[in-house]
């Protein structure tokens, strides 16, 4: 079905499954239970969960089948949001336009940095996509162009939003005031309450995740399409390609465009839950978060960069949130003084410390598991399969027949 | 053309910052052919040594003074520092007022325990791994590094003032036959030029006249042949990695009372000395201090006031123009070698 092989579908079939029953999935305690603090069903968080799915998604395509590692894929992050917002100003509040324009725009700076940055290839090319991410952060946090021209672009540090001033041609007083599609409001949240549950379906988070189902899909055509077949063969050996005359350059060009769009869809995605553009998405350090996304998920797998994205939201989301009080509830049952060391141990890792926490998972990550959480599965389940298998046999020798 | 001088010599004290860490970067690329992300961080802890050292310096303990009164009418409480009661109330201000200066002399051991210590714990292991691999460790050590010291600094910025000596402004103009406060330039910005020149000779120096250095610079060139010939060269390549974070080190410590240090500093100037070196060459130490220079320069001249109204906040992107420029015109860099990270 959709031309997927059997495995590939039943992934597809998987991850929209995750995504639509999210609201359950992610509220699994009652809302006044003291669990309900790990509750990561409401509607921002979810939001969130998914539109960075698709950054990771499209990063994961170069970074993962190609190879090539860009530090500076926040730019087109940060041009889709722009470009989104822009379309509210002149248009209206219709999102439809603003997602179409930022997938334009982000492709069409994608194809300028792109064709510059893939002259050089390795560490080289991750320093000049840097180094183009940087000057874009610049250009926008001070608003460069606006002011080359005499106008207002991204304006500034303030960050581009929509005024009452703004032309919004299309907008009329029946339309909502906020993002919407023919009427349909992004933020609009229906909630479900069951016995002490309570889920929330919001039409934002819907949205983001139909178009995150449509994204996967297309990244499992890129990879399992000759074209895909091509990127992973540059990933390999770009130098033996070459020697067979074959120009790897327009393939490399291609899906940097290609994931460039998926950062500017996000981006743009991003500015549809909330009418907001500031620089700040463009920063090196947002680069920096998805490329920790891909990895710890898994680079160059298909589900990795998804799974990564909810798993960084999702502590970040979890670990600010605990403090110290809460820390003292959970060892309630150690003695004084143990209760109190330990707090004082976990202490730095939580709350604002969050960060240290990413930061040495990160590092483990890479080190001791270069497959990411992917791969940990999988060492996991062979594990589970050997132990099985030796019961059946009876002996030991398993190791000599992988399962696959 | 006063202005011209004035901006040529803001230009110096961040080129100097910048030829420092990207010498580090340098080494270590050169060395060890390890992609080091975390070298900003390490410019950072070299900050926070002379942060520490100036409170160490200042710790007190309290005694109360009958005779004077606060304002609750309470016994004030004096709190002197410790300094001050072994050496005496004058030197004891004296050492104090030189914290700055005097945590070089702390730095150093400091950053040569933490290089070395980073090179035998992590980077070892990662000589055979790629350097996407490389790159990715050493950033998640850089956002480690830089949240342990958020955790025990704070995130505000910590003022770190300069000796009373070199406060105030040297009027450079009159020097030269200009007016008076033409050209005005901080006292501090001259030592930090004059240091970064002295650290960086001394690395040149150590390399170019040493046996040591130029063991070292025999296995930059040809690394295994080096090791064939019965020299343990992965240990003086340790050593290097040492100096190297040293260089970084005292490149943040002087650098403390011009900018104050935070946590994030580091990353700060990573992103930038890291296009210095690529502009310099990979792997060439004449052409990273060559690159720091001169963006530097580039970077206050495009500051001026007649330039900014032409493009408006060039300063803000000349930097990274001039590294597309240069990384398309000419691939290796100013001074680059041939076949350093070609493939």
């Amino acid at each position: 079905m959709f031309g997927l092989e059997k495995r590939d579908y039943t992934l597809l079939i998987i991850v929209a499954c995750l995504t639509m029953f999210a609201p359950f999935i992610l509220n699994p305690f009652p809302t006044d239970s003291a669990m309900a603090q790990f509750n990561a069903g409401y509607p921002d968080l979810m939001q969130r969960f998914v539109i960075f799915g698709i950054f990771a998604i499209g990063f994961n395509l170069l970074f993962g089948l190609t190879g090539y590692l860009s530090f500076g894929h926040a730019a087109f992050l940060g041009v889709g949001s722009y470009s989104a917002v822009w379309m509210y100003k002149l248009l209206g509040y219709n999102i439809l336009p603003g997602l179409f324009l930022s997938v334009i725009v982000s492709a069409v700076f994608a194809l300028l940095i792109g064709y510059i940055s893939l002259r050089r290839s390795g560490i080289y090319f991750s320093i000049l996509t840097l180094a183009f991410a940087q000057m874009m952060f610049s250009i926008a946090y001070s608003d460069l162009i606006g002011r080359f021209l005499g106008t207002t672009i991204t304006n500034g540090e303030t960050g581009l939003q929509v005024y009452n001033s703004d032309p919004q041609v299309l907008h009329s007083a029946s339309k909502p005031d906020i993002p919407h599609l023919f009427g349909q409001q992004m933020q609009s949240t229906y909630s479900l309450d069951i016995a002490g549950w309570s889920f929330d379906f919001n039409t934002g988070y819907y949205l983001c995740a139909l178009i995150m189902i449509a994204a996967f899909y297309i990244a499992i055509r890129i990879f399992r399409s000759p074209f895909g077949l091509m990127l992973r063969a540059i990933k390999t050996n770009q130098t033996r390609l070459n020697y067979t005359g074959l120009n790897t350059r327009p393939y490399a060009l291609a899906v940097f465009v290609i994931s460039g769009m998926y950062a500017g869809l996000a981006g743009g995605l991003m500015a549809c839950m909330d009418p907001l553009a500031g620089a700040e998405r463009m920063q090196w350090t947002a680069s920096g978060e998805v490329v920790l996304m891909t990895i710890l998920g898994g680079a160059g797998t298909l589900i990795g960069p998804v799974l990564g994205a909810g798993f960084i939201k999702y502590f970040e989301n979890i670990f600010s949130k605990i403090n110290d009080s809460i820390l003292h509830q959970w060892f309630a049952f150690f003695p004084d003084g143990i209760e109190d060391a330990v707090v004082f141990m976990i202490h730095p890792f939580i709350g604002k410390g969050w960060h240290l926490t990413l930061g040495i998972l990160f590092m483990l990550v890479v080190i001791f598991l270069p497959g990411g959480l992917v791969e940990g599965g999988q060492r996991i389940g062979k594990l589970l399969k050997r132990g099985k298998k030796s019961e059946d046999k009876g002996d030991g020798d398993a190791a000599s027949t992988p399962a696959e | 053309m006063d202005a011209f001088i004035l901006q040529l010599l803001n230009g110096l004290d961040k080129g100097s910052a910048y030829a420092l860490i990207a010498l580090g970067l340098t080494l270590i690329f050169g060395t060890l052919g390890v992609v080091n992300f975390a070298h900003g961080a390490l410019f950072m802890i070299g900050a926070f040594c002379s942060v520490t050292l100036s409170r160490i310096l200042t710790l007190s303990y309290e005694t109360v003074d009958e005779t004077q009164k606060d304002f609750l009418g309470n016994p004030l409480v004096v709190k002197t520092p410790y300094v001050e009661k072994w050496f005496g109330p004058e030197t004891g201000a004296a050492i104090i007022d030189w914290a700055v200066p005097l945590a070089i002399l702390f730095a150093i051991p400091v950053m040569i325990f933490v290089g070395y210590v980073m090179e035998r714990g992590l980077i070892k292991h990662f000589y055979k791994r790629p350097h996407a691999d490389q790159i990715l460790v050493t950033f998640g050590l850089a956002i480690v590094l830089q949240e342990v010291i958020k955790y025990f600094y704070g995130a505000n910025p910590i003022p770190t003032p300069a000796p009373g000596a070199f406060t105030g402004s040297f009027d450079f103009g009159v020097l030269l036959g200009f007016d008076p406060n033409a050209i005005i330039y901080p006292y501090w910005r001259l030592v930090y030029f004059f240091f970064a020149g002295i650290v960086i000779s001394a690395v040149f120096g150590f390399l170019q006249f040493t046996t040591f250095g130029m063991v070292v610079r025999a296995g930059m060139a040809d690394r295994e042949t080096v090791g064939l010939l019965g020299i343990n060269i992965d240990k003086r390549f340790t050593i290097m990695f040492g100096i190297a974070a040293a260089v970084a080190g005292l490149a943040g410590v002087m650098y403390t009372p011009i900018n104050s240090p935070n946590y994030h500093m580091g990353m700060d100037f990573l992103v930038l000395s890291f296009v210095v070196v690529v502009v310099g060459g990979m792997g060439s130490l004449p052409g990273a201090v060559l690159a720091g220079f001169m963006l530097g320069i580039l970077e206050s001249f495009a500051s001026m006031n007649w330039i900014k109204d032409i493009v408006p906040g060039i300063d803000q992107i000349i930097i990274y123009l001039v590294a597309i420029i240069i990384l398309l015109t000419r691939p290796r860099g100013l001074m680059g070698r041939k076949g350093v990270m070609e493939d």
